[in-house]
């Protein structure tokens, strides 16, 4: 087990005896390896796009939202262009723009109705494509059974569903581009009755999409959570789950039970779209100056409410697993134990209750009364509590160790500050009065952008340059990435820092020409007018995305070069973690575990006085006895 | 498996006739109800309690939640309590609104 | 390794994997309706005073189809516990049983739809209204059977009992008399609106339910043989499903054809 070192593919099986156990009970057990014989070399298809394995269906999520996650990046940089460069046709790109999408990009040029396309989609995209695939179902597919010391997920022919939905869904949002009409243009939101308004098919690909994604997330949380609870390998208590796994049985029962009711609203949308019925819109409503031929009586709040109802705790599901990946990698970096990890712990939940009930802090601008406002004012300030615990039970960890720089820590050192940037300027827009200013300014773009971009996603790229050696047996180069994470660093800053002061000095967002017209047509030297250092901030911007864009390039060609070329890994625990996944056989076979692990410790023992190692990994015997609540 | 009732058929048979008298008893109290001279609110209220009577026999008896382990019930009730925040909180902002605005 | 607890139940929570997977997605399933409720209460509270309808449905058909799956949520339990005292024969009988029922919920339902979409109101441009089935229609007149009503009293129109006060009738209609004729589909207003999409959605659920009884009635029984233990909990999984789905009926009817 330990020198047992593979090459890719690294979905071989290898010859391990526990494999071959299995065999014996063929005859009775069509639930997990009905698409997999051992003996025979599976074919293409049945390995790589109908496998049951959970580290497979992992790896093609991750990949699936990485290729989204570029997708929609080179959605924002088209729009950057546009902002910078009002009604300028976009270079290199926009013959083929021209061609592809026909007149809506007519002379190369973006009109605005492409940019509201490019904007409702790069939000769907990057949200529901790109971060909450990567995050949730890639890594949570891929390492929380290992964590565990569990043999698969409990339910392997749904998680491959799971997969399948989730694909359908995003090939459904990319056809969205080419249906009469282009795409939706009622932004990530879809709020009626501009949404049902709008005369494009798009928007009816985006809710049929929406299903879709919902359904793959649906089941995905359901198979988490059943994993989690029923699946953890003996003596895996609940106090000794690592926070990377209650972060995802947090996210997994948020996406369980708010997810639904957006997909009832999105019924009811569908149903407007398409049936002509009237649940969003109201009496009365006029379109392009003639009354509406609908039967109204119908609510535009209604939709709001549902929306946001999944949209709020939907920000938890970004930001709580990649809390879990920070949470393992200081754990291992700093190489002693996480501080406060029963604070993480009741915090995460805590989070995860409370964010059923902040919802209509969104909706501020509705004109919502002064004591529904005070309520959820009050629920937004009390769940930043918990955010602020958790993020400095993961500062305080630093704090005297021995650290240990390389790429995922890095990423991680970049997320802290980053992060707590996003959170603190969220507090504003948590208070109605503030809110009612900054709200539909980049002020806001700029604070949920911090939060998920360099928050986030810089935490899923840690994850992705810690984790890589347990997928292939091989590291991704050193230097290359931090290549990547200084040049990711910077220029994320400077995309999004002037955003808060343009939004600040009253930049609105959701202007196809980023202000141009709306500061031209106010007298010089007046109050409200956009000054010209805040326009010029456009280009700045601009650049700062293109460097960003050409900042990914090392990760992209790292990650795939070092999949056949990396620094092979010389034991199957590289870094010397502590956790199950770095216990079993590298890259784990089918089943996972050759031996059933027994877990006899917590998840952070490091640097333990005494001990022989700097590191005593989780199955490691000798532990202190287990609370007696798991007979096993 | 861990079922607390005794497994036989016609039992089990016993048990559901009951059930399904109970149900036929309530619908047509329902029923009932619908026809009678009141002011809609105290019908609507009536008819729901009605229905949850219903609802809960199904739910205990025939989907044996009686017997469930405390796993279901801890699920369930968050369930039904973020269902109540969705609704209750949807329809209290929806009647608070400043005064002199329509939505 | 293989994945434990597929059919015995792990210790420390009293449940096999199937059972808790089927409540947490039960869980979602009333969060998803538990959407489309709250929006139903949302719009109802939302319309004006005596504009939302009142026995537009009919009772003796909610009440038989009521009865209907009360019978088939029944009828699955039967068949889990012939499951467990090892019937073959009783088994298919009871869930044959409930095949048979779901398909006639279903036989009914679609009934209904069908007198909603046949239903017409037209508005002539005299200001009264026509309200009844269509009998027949060419492109001069129109039949329908139903009732006049005085332009007025077009809350007449909401509240089917208190319209009974006027007699019904056969009614010729000539085409250049109306000015809008629309029948009780889902675009008509809220009501049908939210009645087709609750009722669909459940409908569907039906059907996703027949699916999967009816494999396990037909060729899924071939596991009674194989693997008796976890026959059985499939037959207690897609129970606990169909009895789900009986519980929204429970609601749906009360709250759509009563009140």
């Amino acid at each position: 087990m330990e020198k047992n070192v593979q090459q890719f593919p690294p979905f071989r099986e290898p010859q391990a005896p526990a494999v071959h156990e299995e065999h014996g009970h063929h005859g009775h057990d069509e639930h997990h390896h009905d698409e997999h014989h051992e003996h025979a070399e599976p074919g293409f298809i049945t390995k790589y796009i109908f496998s049951t394995d959970h580290k497979v269906i992992g790896i093609q999520y991750g990949l699936m939202s990485l290729l989204f996650m570029l997708f929609g990046f080179g959605l924002m940089l088209l729009m950057r262009w546009q902002i910078a460069h009002p009604g300028k046709a976009v270079p290199l790109f926009g013959p083929v723009l021209e061609k592809m999408l026909g007149q809506m990009a007519s002379g190369g040029v973006i009109s605005p109705e492409l940019y509201n396309s490019f904007g409702a989609m790069h939000g769907t995209i990057m949200v529901f494509l790109g971060v909450v695939p990567l995050a949730f179902a890639a890594f949570g597919n891929y390492v929380v059974p290992l964590m565990i010391g569990a043999p698969d997920m409990t339910f392997p022919r749904i998680n491959m569903a799971s997969f399948h939905a989730f694909f359908l869904g995003g090939v459904v949002m990319l056809v969205s581009f080419f249906v009469p009409g282009g795409a939706a243009q009622a932004g990530w939101t879809s709020y009626s009755p501009l949404a049902t308004t709008i005369p494009t098919n798009g928007q009816a690909f985006w809710l049929v999409g929406m299903v879709l994604l919902i359904t793959s997330s649906l089941l995905g949380a359901v198979n988490f959570i059943a994993t989690i609870i029923q699946l953890r390998a003996p003596g895996m208590t609940w106090m000794r789950l690592p926070f990377f796994v209650w972060a995802q049985f947090v996210t997994a029962f948020i996406l369980l039970l708010a997810f639904p009711p957006l997909e009832a609203a999105g019924l009811l949308q569908l149903m407007d779209n398409v049936a002509h019925t009237s649940f969003f819109l109201p009496t009365g409503l006029a379109v392009g100056g003639r009354l509406a031929d609908i039967s109204g009586g119908g609510s535009p709040l209604l939709w709001q409410h549902l929306f946001w109802f999944l949209g709020h705790p939907e920000v938890y599901v970004l930001i709580l697993p990649a809390m879990g990946i920070v949470c393992e990698v200081i754990a291992n970096n700093t190489r002693k134990p996480i501080w406060g990890y029963k604070s993480l712990v009741y915090s995460a939940l805590f989070v995860g209750f409370l964010s059923f009930i902040v919802w209509a802090h969104h909706m501020y601008m509705t004109g919502m009364g002064q004591t529904i406002a005070t309520f959820f004012q009050t629920t937004t300030m009390i769940i930043s509590i918990p955010s602020v615990i958790i993020l400095t039970c993961l500062f305080i960890s630093l704090w005297g160790g021995s650290i240990r720089i390389n790429t995922p820590m890095l990423f991680v050192l970049g997320f802290l500050p980053m992060f707590g940037i996003g959170g603190l300027t969220g507090l504003p827009l948590g208070l109605a009065a503030a809110d009612l200013y900054l709200h539909d300014t980049y002020y806001i773009i700029a604070h949920f952008h911090y939060v998920v971009a360099p928050g986030t996603i810089f935490a899923l790229f840690a994850g992705v340059y810690y984790w890589f050696p347990k997928m292939t047996g091989r590291r991704m180069n050193e230097f290359w990435g931090r290549v990547h994470f200084w040049c990711s660093f910077v220029f994320m800053n400077i995309v999004f820092m002037p955003m808060f002061m343009q939004g600040i000095k009253g930049m609105l967002r959701r202007m196809s020409d980023g202000g141009a017209n709306y500061s031209a047509a106010r007298v010089p030297g007046a109050i409200d007018t956009l000054p010209d250092s805040v326009m010029h901030l456009n280009t700045t911007i601009l650049w700062a995305a293109i460097g960003l864009g050409i900042a990914q390039i090392p990760f992209i060609i790292n990650l795939f070069y070092s999949i056949y070329h990396g620094e092979k890994v010389n034991s199957n625990n590289p870094w010397g973690a502590t956790t199950l996944e770095w216990q079993t056989p590298t890259p784990p076979p089918h089943g996972n575990f050759t031996v059933e692990p027994q877990v006899a410790r917590g998840p952070y023992e490091y640097s333990v006085p005494g001990a022989a190692k700097d590191f005593t990994p989780q199955n490691e015997a000798g532990g202190p006895p287990a609370p007696a609540t798991h007979a096993h | 498996m861990s079922e607390s009732h005794s497994v036989n058929i016609k039992g089990t048979i016993r048990l559901c006739s009951v059930v399904l008298l109970v149900i036929i008893c309530t619908t047509a109290m329902m029923i009932g109800i619908s026809f009678a001279q009141l002011t809609w609110p105290l019908k609507v209220t009536f008819i729901l309690s009605v229905a949850v009577i219903n609802a809960f026999l199904v739910a205990s008896y025939l989907m044996h939640l009686l017997s469930e382990k405390k796993m279901v019930f801890t699920v369930l009730a968050f369930t039904v309590f973020f269902f109540a925040g969705l609704l209750g909180l949807t329809l209290w902002a929806m009647a608070d609104f400043p005064v002199g605005t329509t939505h | 390794m293989e994945i434990p607890y597929t059919t015995q139940v792990r210790p420390d929570t009293g449940l096999y994997n199937a059972k808790l997977g089927i409540w947490l997605f039960l869980a979602s399933e009333v969060m998803l309706f538990g959407g489309l409720f709250s929006a139903y209460v949302l719009l109802r509270v939302g319309s004006p005073e005596g504009f939302w309808p009142h026995g537009w449905l009919s009772v003796t058909l909610g009440t038989v189809n009521t009865l209907i799956l009360a019978l088939s949520a029944i009828t699955t339990l039967l068949a889990w516990v012939a499951c467990k005292v090892n019937d073959f024969r009783q088994f298919k009988l009871f869930h044959g049983l409930t095949l048979v029922l779901a398909l006639s919920f279903l036989c009914i339902k679609s009934y209904e739809y069908h007198d909603k979409w046949i239903h017409y109101e037209i508005h002539l441009k005299d200001g009264r209204i026509a309200d009844g089935h269509l009998e027949e229609q060419d492109e001069k007149t129109v039949t329908i059977s139903g009732r006049i009503i005085p332009g007025d009293q077009e809350q007449l129109l909401y509240d089917l009992r208190a319209q009974k006060s006027i007699p019904r009738d056969e009614i010729k209609l000539d085409r250049s008399n109306i000015l809008k004729m629309e029948n009780y589909g889902p675009r008509h207003n809220t009501f049908t609106a939210i009645y087709f999409t609750m009722t669909g959605l459940h409908a569907l659920h039906i059907l996703g339910g027949c699916v999967v009884i009816g494999f396990l009635w037909g060729p899924g029984s071939r596991m009674w043989k194989t693997d008796h233990a976890r026959f059985t909990n499939r037959i207690e999984i897609s129970g606990l499903f169909w009895h789900f789905v009986d519980l929204v009926w429970i609601f749906l009817f009360p709250v759509l054809y009563l009140t």
